[in-house]
Formats: structure tokens, C-alpha cells, sequence
């Protein structure tokens, strides 16, 4: 079954690259909107021998693990915060469903004026679209410590930070890997966005640059290597995230943030 | 002619080089309306029997016939009664809206469909429940509406999956009355698996005991309790003692894998 | 009544807090980027007049409209289909993965290739970013109906359009909410950056515009304005879901009181 799945996989994306070889060289789209496979094939080739290429690849990852680690840290800290400080949660509440549903893209202006092309301009929108996804996961977490273990932990007379590490962090770490799954395919998008639409240095910029001069293989071929980069965080998240859980065996839905 | 006929059925399981035979040879029939058990042994491939009964599995061998015509695929004259009531009623839809869906696929009219639901409901005690989301229901009552749904689908057999596996006891109690209760009043054919002893004997007019997997017939019993039967005296008779003892027996024997003893009498007074 | 003031306590005192702080905080800057709470109030209904709401406003919202509504047809019925059959799901898996991994915003350079820079092509470019998690949550949904359920309406013979809409699709229903809730986020992105890009109207364009001009009151009103629009979208989206999905909410809330 496996094997089958595998091989019916490995057809379907066959196809997919046998149609985007045959569409554009049957006339059915413009070739120069969308060039065959094996040209977008070529152009990435070129781009991995290019040094350039590697360099934006590092900024790009360099402005999105720095992002997301910031956002991760914030985000943990804060949602355990607010749970164990006494009303903060109730306080804060309102706040938090106010600033959560800004798009973080609303601050492209205020990023461009701040700080330029630089990397902190791509931080400034990573670490804000990242921090609520892992704020309002470490959050359900918190909430979902068994009263039943928390007064047991308080009746044999453990201390705040004792219940925090053992009875509230082992709750809520499989929600934090949640978060931080949905933070990091977030991150990548904002990263790109940030290149992309203000020039930081990275793959977005080289997208653009390659738009900008008609390049476009070169602009299909980047396109797939961020897809590539968005899939193995996909794939490198999940894979941690089950790891995380796999003492975890209760079933819990994902909560849609 | 039976209502329904079961002739050298057998199921095989086959995957991933595994060869599992679930169900060997089996061979029964029900009349209309009677009130037939079937209890064996936990892990005999009662569920297997009555999903290939149900169209909802294709034997490897043999046949099931309703009312002389063979089954394959799920057949409009049958109702299924699952153990788990959670997950068979749907829960986007409130009560009265389960129990009418069937009826919607039957085709019928609306306010056909509306009397046989108001019917169906209130011949389980549910009226005033009509309106409520199944899982606001207690699980003992959510069972109550999958009966009614089954009811309102007017089947000619209607088959019971260890419908009260998951309810208590005194829940259990009352919902085995139901079901006899509904069946003297309709006279309808019902099918009736369960791995409670007792509950077999107290609710079957037939009990058929089954042997462990891979199953065959191993004895057929009457049960020769009064029609009229309840809770506090039938299950303190000295003949229901005889009886599910009797039962109790087959089944230890079965799970020894002691040979059949192929009997349609009662054991001796 | 007095835990209802407690709780209007609740909600609005941090708010109420955090603007005090702005506002004195930055009453007597002088740093061009950061103006007083005051002025960016002032600015505020000088620039987004009714007109403007008209001109600019409406016409994003129009467009994210489309292309969200879009992107859920296409994203459900697609999704149901290569849900429904598990062949179909196995050669679709990886190409679908590696094209919901594509970050969204690199759509836009590719579809002004084909689209120019009109309406067609920032409604697409909105569709086509927001497809991708309500289709992958639609597979999700349809795959996982409950097998007792499945069996149930097998063997009462519900089956084709009606085993759709009154099994399929309502046991999918929360995750394909779910799929729509991350694709309204994804749709303001890419709303906003594809007027960024190009477009004569339009919040991200307005926004843009008053960046390049240093008009930095009224980009600030425009950065609220956008954060505004966010949080009204998905209050209307949180109204929505609450009712359709009533049924799920108390299901589990039953569900957590018997476990």
C-alpha cells in the first residue's frame, strides 16, 4: 500500500512536469509567460552554480530563523506568562483578539521607513506574523493542564517554577511545536514578502530582479526553490512536531489560528 | 420463505500476505417475525457476519437472502443498529432530522416522513427530544434515537450490532425492554447480536451460539421463556438459570475449541 | 452587575492603557516616523473621507471578496473529489504539497505576466494563494469521515448528492473552516501586496503612496486602517464560523465534560 502510494506519487508529479513541458511547447500559453519545464530545469541549474544565488538563499534563511527564533521566544514566554500571572489572561484578553487579526503586512510602510532594505525590515514583519501563532498555541496549551495534576502538584507543596516545569511545560509543549510548525510556514512567506515587495536582500529581491528583467526562467526556477524551502520547513516541522508528541498520545485538535 | 437466510457464508480477510478467516461456514435462517440472538465468544467475528448480512462486506463464499432475494450491497429492507451510538447518528443534525434523513432517501412524501418520525420517536420515548442535537442527549437516550431511526425506515429485518455494549446497566435494563417491548407490539424480524449471555437468553425467542473465529453454527437453542417477560422475575426463573448456564457452557467450550454439538432442542428440564 | 463591570473592567482596561501610553508618550515627539497619537488622530478623518472609503477601500474589499470566494469554491469541490478517492489523493499528494509550500506572494510577479496589473490579476493572485489550505484541509476533512458514520449511511442507502451534503461535507466542515480561516489571513496579504505592486487604487496602494511622499501621519492612519479592516474580517469570519459550526462547538464541549 505504502509502495503503491509511493509509485501513483511519483506519477502524479511526473505528469505535472511532463504538462508543464507540453503546454507552453503546444502553443497553449505563451512560452514567454510560461516557459517548458526543461528550460525553468536549465535556469535552475544556472542559478545553483551562481554564488549569488547561495548568498540570497543564506539571507533569506538567515532573516527567517532569526525571525522565527525571536517569535518563538517571545511567544513561550508571554503565553506562560499571561496563564500563570493571576487576570492577566482575562486582561489581556481583548488586546490579543485586536492586534492578533492585523496583517502583519500592514507594516511594510512603517518597516521601509524604519529601517530600509535592511534585515531588521524583514524581522520586524517575521517575528510580528509568528508571535501570535506560537502566543495563542502556548495559550490553548496552558489552558488544557489537567486541573486535576496542577492541585496534585500544589497539594505536595511544589512552587510556582517547580509546577511550571513540570506539570504546565509538559502540557503545553505539544502545542508549542503546533505553534511553531504554523509559525515557521508563516515566517518563510513573510521573509519572501519582505524581499520581495521591499527589497531586502534574499530570495524575494532576486525574484523581483528577475521580473524586473524579463528573466523568466530564472523568475519560474526561484519561485521553485522557495517552494522547495517552504516544503522541507513543512516537512522539518512535522516531523519534529511528532516527535514531540509522541509521549503525547491524547487526541487534540489543531486550533485554527 | 425465511426473511432471511444465511447459507455456507464464509469471510476471508486478505492483506499484506496475511490470510485471517474471520467467519468459516455458516448457516442459519430467521423467520419473519422473530426475535433471533446470536452471542459467541468476544472476538468471533459477529460484526463481520452481520456487516456481510448488511451489504456492507462481501462474503468470500455463500449467500444471504432477504425475503428470497440475494444481498449484495446494502439492501433497502434492512436497518442496522450500531454499538456505537456516538458515531452512527450524525451530529451536525438534530434528532427529528436523524431519523428522517433514511426516510428523505426513501423518496417519501413529507408528511409521510413527518408521521413516521413523530411515530418512531415517540414509540421510543424520544417526543420531546426531537428537537435536540443527539450529543445533548445521555448515551442511553442517543441509542434510543438510532432504534427510532431504524424504526422509521419500516425494515423488514433489523439488525442489532452489541447495541448496548456501552451503556450501564440500568440504562441496558430499560433499553432491552424497549426492544422487546417494540417487537411484540410491531412484529417485527429482528437480529439481535450481543456477547452478553444473559441478555441473549432474556431477549431472544431463538439464541444461536457461535464458535470462535474462524465461526460456525454450534448450537441453536429455543428458548422456551413465557412471551411475557421482565427484568424483575424472568431473570430469577429457574429456567433462565438453566438456560443462559446452558449457554454459558457452549461458549466456554467454544473458546476451548471442544467440537460442536449441532442442536435445535432445549436442554433437558 | 457588578461582574459585568468587572468584566467591561477586563476587556478595556489594557486597551485603554496601552493608547494612554502612545498617546503620551508620543505627545511631544518630534521624530518624524514616530508622530504624536494626536496628530495620526487629527490626520485621521481628513483622509479617510467617504469618498476615499469608496475609491479605495471598497475596491480592495471587493477583491478580496472575489478571490477568496474563489478560491473556496474551487478549493472545496477540489478537495472533495481528490478526498473522496484515495488513487486520486496518492498522485495528487506531493505535487500538492510542494505547491501549498510555494509562499504566496511570489504568485504575484507570475500572474502579472499572464493578468497585467487590472482587477483579473489580483483577484487571481488572491484565489490562487488562498486555495491552497482550504483545498489540503478539504482532502483532510473528506478523508477522515467516521467509518461508523460512513456504514450507517451505506446501510440505509444514502448515497451520491445526498451522501455529500448531509455526510461529506458536514463532518469536514470544521477543518474546512479551519482551511478558510488561514486562507483570510493569507487573502489581506496578498491583497495588500498585490495593490503594493501595482494598482491605481487600492489600500496597499494608498498606504504605499503615502509612505513614498513622507506623508507619515496619514501612512500611520492607513497602517490602522488596514489593521482595523483585519480585525473586523475576522470578526465577521469568528460570526460566521460560530454559526454554522454550532453544532461542532457544543459537540465538544460535551464531549469535554464526559470524557
Amino acid at each position: 500500500m505504502k509502495g503503491e502510494n509511493a509509485a501513483l506519487g511519483a506519477a502524479g508529479l511526473a505528469a505535472f512536469l511532463a504538462l508543464g513541458e507540453a503546454v507552453p511547447r503546444l502553443g497553449l500559453v505563451k512560452e514567454e509567460y510560461f516557459p517548458p519545464t526543461s528550460r525553468i530545469a536549465d535556469a535552475l541549474a544556472d542559478e545553483l552554480a551562481d554564488s549569488a544565488f547561495w548568498s540570497a538563499l543564506g539571507d533569506t534563511l538567515t532573516g527567517w530563523a532569526l525571525g522565527l527564533a525571536i517569535a518563538a521566544c517571545a511567544g513561550v514566554v508571554a503565553g506562560v506568562v499571561i496563564s500563570v500571572v493571576p487576570y492577566l489572561r482575562e486582561a489581556t484578553a481583548s488586546t490579543i483578539e485586536f492586534l492578533r487579526p492585523i496583517p502583519s503586512v500592514a507594516l511594510i510602510p512603517l518597516a521601509v521607513l524604519l529601517y530600509g532594505s535592511e534585515l531588521r525590515s524583514v524581522l520586524l514583519l517575521v517575528v510580528y506574523a509568528s508571535f501570535w501563532q506560537i502566543l495563542i498555541q502556548t495559550l490553548y496549551g496552558v489552558q488544557d493542564v489537567d486541573p486535576v495534576a496542577e492541585e496534585t502538584a500544589r497539594s505536595y507543596g511544589l512552587g510556582t517554577w517547580a509546577r511550571v516545569r513540570h506539570v504546565l511545560w509538559p502540557t503545553a509543549l505539544p502545542y508549542v511545536m503546533t505553534g511553531l510548525r504554523l509559525a515557521a510556514a508563516v515566517a518563510l512567506i513573510l521573509a519572501i514578502t519582505a524581499e520581495l515587495v521591499i527589497g531586502a536582500p534574499g530570495l524575494g529581491a532576486r525574484i523581483a530582479v528577475a521580473q524586473n528583467s524579463q528573466a523568466v526562467p530564472e523568475m519560474y526556477a526561484l519561485i521553485v526553490v522557495t517552494g522547495l524551502l517552504g516544503l522541507l520547513i513543512n516537512v522539518g516541522a512535522r516531523t519534529v512536531e511528532r516527535r514531540a508528541l509522541a509521549w503525547h498520545q491524547s487526541v487534540r485538535g489543531e486550533v485554527a489560528v | 420463505m425465511h426473511a432471511l437466510a444465511v447459507s455456507g457464508l464464509q469471510k476471508v480477510y486478505e492483506g499484506s500476505g496475511r490470510r485471517v478467516e474471520a467467519v468459516r461456514d455458516l448457516t442459519f435462517t430467521v423467520d419473519a417475525g422473530e426475535l433471533v440472538c446470536l452471542v459467541g465468544p468476544s472476538g468471533c467475528g459477529k460484526t463481520t457476519l452481520l456487516k456481510c448480512m448488511g451489504g456492507l462486506l462481501t462474503p468470500t463464499d455463500g449467500e444471504v437472502l432477504l425475503e428470497g432475494r440475494k444481498v449484495n450491497g446494502p439492501p433497502p429492507g434492512m436497518a442496522f443498529v450500531f454499538q456505537e451510538y456516538g458515531r452512527s447518528l450524525f451530529p451536525w443534525m438534530r434528532v427529528a432530522q436523524n431519523v428522517e434523513l433514511p426516510l428523505k432517501q426513501k423518496g417519501l412524501s413529507k408528511s409521510r416522513r413527518r408521521e413516521l418520525v413523530a411515530d418512531a420517536l415517540e414509540s421510543v420515548g424520544l417526543t420531546d427530544a426531537a428537537d435536540a442535537y443527539p450529543w445533548q442527549l445521555s448515551g442511553g437516550m442517543q441509542q434510543r434515537v438510532a432504534i427510532a431511526r431504524a424504526l422509521a425506515y419500516e425494515p423488514q429485518v433489523l439488525l442489532m450490532d452489541e447495541p448496548f455494549a456501552a451503556v450501564d446497566a440500568q440504562t441496558r435494563a430499560d433499553l432491552e425492554d424497549l426492544v422487546r417491548g417494540l417487537w411484540r407490539e410491531r412484529g417485527i424480524t429482528i437480529l439481535f447480536v450481543t456477547h452478553d449471555i444473559d441478555e441473549a437468553v432474556y431477549l431472544g425467542q431463538r439464541v444461536i451460539v457461535l464458535s470462535s473465529s474462524p465461526t460456525v453454527v454450534r448450537e441453536q437453542l429455543k428458548v422456551d421463556l413465557p412471551d411475557e417477560r421482565d427484568q424483575l422475575h424472568t431473570r430469577v426463573a429457574p429456567r433462565f438459570a438453566e438456560l443462559r448456564t446452558h449457554v454459558y457452557e457452549q461458549i466456554q467450550a467454544a473458546k476451548r475449541g471442544a467440537g460442536a454439538v449441532k442442536t435445535d432442542t432445549p436442554p433437558p428440564r | 452587575m457588578r461582574r459585568v463591570l468587572l468584566r467591561l473592567l477586563f476587556v478595556l482596561a489594557l486597551p485603554a492603557l496601552l493608547v494612554a501610553i502612545w498617546w503620551l508618550a508620543s505627545d511631544n515627539s518630534t521624530d518624524v516616523f514616530w508622530p504624536p497619537l494626536r496628530t495620526i488622530m487629527r490626520t485621521f478623518p481628513d483622509v479617510w473621507t467617504a469618498e476615499r472609503l469608496q475609491d479605495d477601500v471598497l475596491p480592495s474589499v471587493l477583491r478580496l471578496t472575489g478571490g477568496y470566494a474563489l478560491a473556496a469554491v474551487v478549493g472545496v469541490a477540489a478537495g472533495t473529489v481528490i478526498g473522496s478517492y484515495r488513487r486520486v489523493r496518492a498522485v495528487c499528494e506531493p505535487v500538492l504539497e510542494f505547491l501549498r509550500a510555494v509562499p504566496p506572494p511570489v504568485l504575484v510577479p507570475v500572474i502579472m505576466l499572464f493578468a497585467g496589473i487590472d482587477d483579473t490579476m489580483k483577484v487571481t493572485v488572491i484565489a490562487s494563494g488562498c486555495v491552497w489550505p482550504i483545498l489540503l484541509n478539504t482532502v483532510e476533512g473528506v478523508r477522515a469521515v467516521d467509518s461508523v458514520m460512513a456504514e450507517t449511511a451505506r446501510s440505509y442507502g444514502i448515497k451520491g448528492p445526498a451522501r455529500l451534503t448531509h455526510l461529506v461535507l458536514p463532518s469536514a466542515s470544521p477543518q474546512i473552516f479551519a482551511g478558510l480561516r488561514q486562507a483570510l489571513s493569507i487573502g489581506i496579504i496578498l491583497m495588500v501586496i498585490s495593490e503594493m505592486f501595482a494598482a491605481s487604487n487600492g489600500l496597499g496602494f494608498t498606504v504605499v503612496q503615502f509612505q513614498r511622499s513622507f506623508a507619515i501621519p496619514d501612512m500611520w492612519t492607513g497602517i490602522l486602517v488596514l489593521g482595523l479592516l483585519g480585525f473586523l474580517l475576522s470578526v465577521v469570519f469568528q460570526l460566521v464560523e460560530r454559526r454554522a459550526l454550532a453544532w461542532y462547538h457544543g459537540l465538544r464541549a460535551s464531549a469535554r465534560r464526559s470524557p
